[in-house]
């Protein structure tokens, strides 16, 4: 094609296709290269190690509680008395109901995250379940959510019983057991 | 001397922008005590800021040495107690000259046209100052420091989708930790100087609109006086009158507002009995629990903070200024600081039997006084414009209208644009 047979110029569709291109490719750029400054405030690996916490049952009376650190947060771990299973049992929970038996393995024993689903608290032991210091949410003996802010139950780790006396807090690499 | 001026003038306007911006700084001549908290809150700026680069040279932002190194600063370090105490009631003392500075805002409409910038860089100060203070007090790894970050950091868990990610990120782990101390120093070294650059755009802004006064219009040039010597002089009598007060808490009452739970170290395994934020954190923290749901709280939170910034659309009185001459916004002021102070007595104690209900009740007013603002002042203004209004409030609004005027003739002669938005 010869030179002079060339449409003239749009210098309006020139600019477009320059400023377009240009503000998309530097965009780009400028995003690739925020990521790995994002990516370096995520937990890094020493932090996701932590991953798997044993916690030996041993000498836990029924009635009484232990708290096992996993990940850094506080696992509680209750060992309840008859009285409190059937209780739990017969009752579905308040806000957020769900059944006793979809909580627990054994019903002896009773393993949550012990962080208030509000706002990250650690709830204080009490008789009749747990109480949240920071904004008052109560928690049944099955950690079920009867009244306050919290939106959800107290979460269940994934755990699994070794044996007897004692169980394996995180993902192993069997899925955990489902009673 | 002269010659030394001189030779920087001709290659910086040196002696015009001071003249221009200090010594001859044209300044309202009816401004009360209440136009001091400016200067003071400049102050404490600079106190926090002196104290706190002192202090970081002796502090260990790491979660074992944390607690320690904040001890060594108090047992060791020579006067290292002293400028710890100046930092901690320093943080305080800032929230104070802030809260009085936008109360003075609010009571004399000073949020009001043409001053809405000056208003909206003063709610990103508040954010900024917010989120300093709210970092600096995780790093001596107490039990409250540690709690009270473990609390607002969760706060994000409100958002959707990506909430329960934006937790564990903010943090850098699955809880507060380490990761999350040592990012906290970093932004709480970083904001302050943040703080200063937004600190001189409203400084910029200001000395466009100049200073609001009590009177709610804008004076005539008589009316005006330099800044030098009458205001540099009324802001040191303010500021001496502040560093007496500061001081006696510096140094007789310094643990006054600390908690004394944020002299346990930092357990993630045990949240003290009961927390409670900073004092200046409190209405904010009463409106949190107010609402029985994360997601609402945490909205209802962050709008009343936020809420302020909407005051300049919310204010449509046709009388000039705030409270002075609109009795209604007078009483509503007082209801609603009134209403501030219940909220922060129900933030400060465990949130049991009556003060359930009246956390709740005080945030409702607390909304409501912003929401019904603009019907109060309607009835309010048709009240004072049927009843007479006082012939000094009927002299500055026509000298107003006859200095408008004037301006919207001055700008058509420049420039030939039509239009003038001072009218809203």
């Amino acid at each position: 094609m010869a030179d002079d047979e060339n449409p003239p110029i749009d210098e309006n569709r020139r600019d477009f296709i320059l400023n377009t291109t240009t503000s998309v490719v530097a965009g780009a750029g400028i995003a690739t290269a925020c990521w790995p400054f994002i990516s370096s405030m995520n937990p890094s690996s020493d932090v996701l190690s932590k991953a798997t916490s044993e916690a030996s049952l041993k000498g836990i009376e029924p009635g009484e509680m232990k708290t096992v650190p996993w990940q850094g947060k506080p696992v509680f771990i209750l060992h309840r008395t008859k009285k409190q299973i059937t209780s739990m049992e017969t009752s579905d929970g308040g806000k957020d109901p769900q059944a006793d038996a979809e909580r627990v393995q054994n019903p002896d024993w009773l393993v949550l995250v012990g962080i208030c689903t509000h706002l990250g608290c650690v709830p204080a032991r009490k008789k009749e379940g747990w109480f949240c210091p920071c904004h008052g949410s109560v928690y049944d003996n099955s950690g079920r959510v009867l009244t306050g802010p919290a939106p959800r139950n107290l979460e269940l780790p994934p755990y699994e019983f070794v044996s007897s006396e004692k169980i394996i807090i995180g993902k192993t690499e069997k899925p955990p057991i489902k009673s | 001397m002269k010659h030394v001026i001189g030779w920087i003038d001709r290659r910086f306007p040196l002696t015009a922008f001071v003249k221009h911006e200090l010594t001859e700084y044209p300044t309202p001549r009816n401004l009360s005590f209440w136009w001091n908290f400016g200067s003071l809150a400049g102050i404490v700026l600079v106190i926090q800021i002196i104290t706190g680069i002192f202090l970081a040279m002796h502090y260990k932002p790491d979660a074992s040495l944390a607690f320690d190194s904040v001890e060594h600063i108090m047992r060791e370090v020579n006067y290292g107690w002293l400028i710890r105490f100046m930092h901690s009631t320093g943080a305080s003392a800032f929230f104070a000259m802030i809260f009085i500075h936008m109360a003075r805002t609010l009571y004399y409409g000073s949020y009001r046209a043409p001053r809405e910038l000056m208003w909206w860089t003063g709610q990103v100060l508040l954010l900024l100052l917010m989120a300093t203070a709210f970092m600096g007090y995780l790093l001596p790894w107490g039990q409250m420091s540690y709690w009270g970050a473990q609390v607002i950091t969760s706060l994000f868990g409100a958002v959707p989708f990506l909430g329960d990610e934006m937790v564990i990120w903010l943090r850098g782990d699955f809880t507060v930790g380490n990761a999350t101390l040592t990012r906290f120093f970093a932004l709480h070294y970083l904001l302050p100087f943040i703080i200063v650059a937004a600190v001189i755009i409203h400084l910029v802004a200001l000395h466009a609109v100049r200073s609001s006064n009590p009177s709610g219009i804008n004076l005539k040039d008589k009316n005006n006086i330099p800044f030098h010597p009458y205001f540099t002089v009324k802001d040191l009598f303010g500021i001496s009158v502040f560093f007496t007060v500061y001081s006696y808490f510096v140094f007789f009452n310094p643990n006054l507002l600390i908690e004394a739970d944020n002299y346990i170290p930092a357990n993630p395994m045990q949240t003290p009995a009961h927390i409670v934020p900073e004092w200046y954190f409190l209405p904010f923290y009463a409106i949190l629990r107010a609402v029985p749901d994360l997601v609402g709280g945490v909205i209802a939170m962050a709008l009343s903070v936020m809420i302020f910034a909407a005051m300049p659309y919310l204010d449509r009185s046709k009388i000039p200024g705030g409270a002075r001459y609109r009795p209604i916004f007078r009483i509503m002021f007082y209801l609603f600081m009134l209403d501030i102070l219940v909220l922060g007595y129900v933030g400060a104690h465990p949130p049991e039997g009556f003060l359930v209900p009246l956390g709740q009740i005080a945030t409702f007013f607390y909304f409501a006084a912003f929401a019904f603002l603009r019907f109060f002042s309607k009835w309010e203004d048709k009240w004072l414009f049927n009843r007479g209004l006082p012939a000094e409030v009927q002299a500055m609004l026509s000298s107003e209208q006859a200095q408008k005027t004037d301006r919207r003739h001055h700008k058509k002669d420049r420039r030939e644009t039509p239009g003038d938005n001072h009218n809203d």
